[in-house]
């Protein structure tokens, strides 16, 4: 067999949290109501903060706070840009990953190939040998499983919780949650930066954990996978989850023939997770029942109020 | 405290104004970031501005060049310009740019080593459809299958990219390259070079071609139905539905033409400047344009001087890098914050501001 189920799986996993991390953070934005673009360069000024700041620190878990902070204080100017200066989503998304990719890479100059902390794994070595769920389930490093647990959380938040119903009231109508006397403005700025950070910290896996180096534009499109990904799972945090798993086990298992060296082109292989996502993003949309009502009502429209 | 005021027009001074201190904001801006990277401020950006077209050392060399790098912004942004007026996002320029040259390229290796008249002309033709061709799949999957076209078309770049990577070091390899990666020289034979058209001047077809595009968007604007189609799918999407716009068909249209000039943009540059197909031969035009239409507010005219001002910061910015050593990526993060000053200053166009005072309830 050219392809060990049980390494597929491992490697599904790893490569599946980065977007995971991105997508979720994104689902949060958009369910109030946002559409925010600049998920790529949120990711990859997440990827280059973490890298620099776990190699000087020599701590990788300030590094993954460092890829927060880099992705949230891009996403504040997203933020400021949108909620306070009424600047259209779309166009200011974009800016957002132009001048990210580019800061990002100024930033970066010079990292590539320096030496990095080892990553914590929360289990404890023994369990990593047991046959089959030992790899799959005991041997990653603990952010793996905080990306999981975000999962659950944000799911829990957003359908049994005041805070989600009134971020979801923001998303489907926001003028009538302001007539309700919700901040708006506020709930709309809080998910942005919540975004941000979520992006920040899967670009900073990338770099810290699955990479282990800095290299230019490393994100190669990850985000926009992810942006796909809320897409695809109609807004449901589960379905997100799904999503990044799918897109994890089609990345791996490229990368798996490709060294196996098949009888497939390697263009077509290094272009498949991008030709995957369009194919299910077009099954997706074209389900007219299903698509067009999950979307949040707002998403992407202007909120101003003149009183 | 601060409130704005929604004008119901947008401010006409503003609407000029904004990109022109945009611009001053984004220098001062720049120049700290400079500042921060321990580089003299005022120093780099006079390198980037003033001297690439007044320093009698480097104007020689970076006059022509002003040209040579607007000709594929200007020719880019003019087609998106349409789609984003009509709230039609195409931001995979990039993908049908690269897709364009490759199958220009192609149709000129097709016919290696004729120097036929009509060769060059195939090719643009031929890069021109290529164009098309990748600009349909979003087109025909949103209008089809009412699927996201700015995710379907940014996502296809990265196809692109895969299958310029593939024709570099295989189906369109120079076969007398020692087994190198890249294809033949199409700009040093006759009959597949896209050359200067008029000596020292950086002139050549493509950027012809993009001012025979600047003087065709600016009538179809002002002058067409289909301009007045376009401004009206986007203000009023509905009034549009009902006053009988066909939206698939504006869709088709838009994107249709913003891949057609992304493609022969392709094309002129692997016939020209580029000279070859070769891995790396995009150099993100096709991204930078977005910023160029923005600038130059989705207007034809604005978009010419947008586009010259974006090819004075990439020529001024390789000249900073060489002569002060400033990162190459840092021009884009410059070019970056240029659109978000821009974004940012809107708000004085569409918004009055006004101060007022609690008044207690």
């Amino acid at each position: 067999m050219i392809v060990d189920p049980v390494t597929l799986m491992v490697a599904l996993i790893t490569v599946a949290t980065p977007v995971l991390l991105a997508a979720i953070g994104e689902l949060v934005v958009e369910k109030a109501g946002v559409l925010n673009l600049g998920v790529e360069g949120m990711m990859i000024m997440g990827a280059v903060c973490g890298f620099v700041v776990a190699h000087h620190s020599g701590s990788a878990a300030v590094g993954f706070a460092a890829g927060m902070a880099g992705g949230a204080a891009l996403a504040m100017l997203f933020a400021v840009l949108t909620q306070l200066l009424m600047a259209n989503q779309v166009a200011s998304g974009l800016a957002l990953t132009l001048f990210g990719l580019g800061l990002a890479a100024l930033i970066g100059v010079g990292y590539g190939g320096r030496d990095l902390p080892a990553v914590y794994r929360p289990f404890p070595e023994v369990w990593h040998d047991i046959a089959v769920i030992g790899p799959i389930v005991f041997s990653h490093s603990a952010l793996v499983y905080v990306a999981l647990l975000l999962v659950v959380a944000v799911w829990l938040v957003l359908t049994r919780t005041r805070i989600g119903l009134v971020l979801r009231a923001v998303g489907e109508n926001h003028d009538a949650a302001h007539a309700l006397g919700y901040k708006v403005v506020r709930i709309r700025i809080a998910a942005i930066l919540f975004g941000g950070a979520c992006a920040g910290l899967g670009g900073a896996f990338l770099s810290v954990v699955r990479v282990q180096n800095w290299l230019e534009g490393m994100t190669a499109g990850a985000g926009w996978i992810a942006l796909a990904l809320v897409v695809f799972a109609a807004w449901k945090p589960w379905r997100v989850l799904l999503g990044a798993w799918l897109f994890g086990g089609i990345a791996a298992l490229q990368l798996r023939l490709q060294a196996a060296e098949v009888g497939v082109p390697v263009a077509l292989l290094d272009a498949s997770p991008y030709l995957i996502t369009i194919i299910v993003l077009v099954i997706i949309s074209s389900d007219r029942s299903r698509a067009a009502l999950n979307a949040p009502a707002m998403l992407g429209r202007i909120f101003h109020t003149s009183g | 405290m601060i409130a704005l005021e929604k004008r119901p027009q947008p401010a006409r001074g503003w609407v000029i104004g904004a990109p022109l201190l945009a611009v001053v904001l984004t220098m001062i801006a720049g120049g700290i970031m400079f500042a921060a990277l321990g580089k003299d401020p005022v120093g780099a950006i006079r390198i980037i501005f003033w001297d690439p077209l007044f320093s009698e050392q480097f104007s020689g060399y970076s006059r022509p060049q002003l040209l040579v790098k607007a000709g594929p912004l200007i020719l880019i942004a003019i087609g998106l310009s349409l789609g984003f007026r009509a709230g039609i996002w195409n931001i995979g320029a990039e993908g049908q740019y690269i897709v364009g040259a490759l199958c220009g390229a192609a149709f000129g290796l097709a016919f290696w080593p004729s120097t036929h008249p009509l060769i060059f002309p195939g090719m643009v033709l031929a890069g021109l459809l290529g164009g098309v061709l990748w600009a349909m799949i979003p087109a025909l999957l949103r209008v089809y299958a009412r699927t996201n076209e700015i995710l379907v078309s940014l996502l296809l770049v990265y196809v692109a990219e895969a299958m310029l990577a593939s024709a570099a070091t295989g189906w369109l390899r120079n076969p007398e390259g020692a087994g190198f990666p890249g294809s033949r020289n199409l700009a040093r034979h006759a009959g597949t070079d896209n050359p200067e058209l008029i000596a020292g001047t950086g002139m050549h077809w493509g950027v012809l071609a993009a001012f025979v595009a600047v003087i065709m968007a600016y009538v179809i604007m002002t002058r067409h139905v289909l301009g007045y189609q376009i401004r009206l799918a986007g203000q009023a999407p509905r009034a549009a539905r009902f006053g009988g716009v066909n939206a698939g068909r504006l869709v088709i249209l838009c994107m249709g033409v913003s891949g057609a000039l992304a493609g022969m943009a392709g094309l002129f540059e692997v016939a020209g400047p580029a000279g070859r197909i070769s891995i790396d031969f995009n150099v993100g035009y096709g991204f930078t344009a977005i910023i160029v239409a923005f600038l130059g507010r989705l207007n034809p005219i604005g978009i010419l001087l947008a586009g010259l001002l974006l090819a004075l910061t990439f020529i001024g910015g390789e000249l900073a890098q060489l002569m002060l050593g400033i990162p190459a990526p840092a021009i884009q993060a410059f070019q970056g914050m240029l659109l978000f000053f821009l974004l940012a200053l809107d708000v004085l166009a569409n918004y009055r501001v006004k101060l007022k005072r609690r008044v207690a309830a």
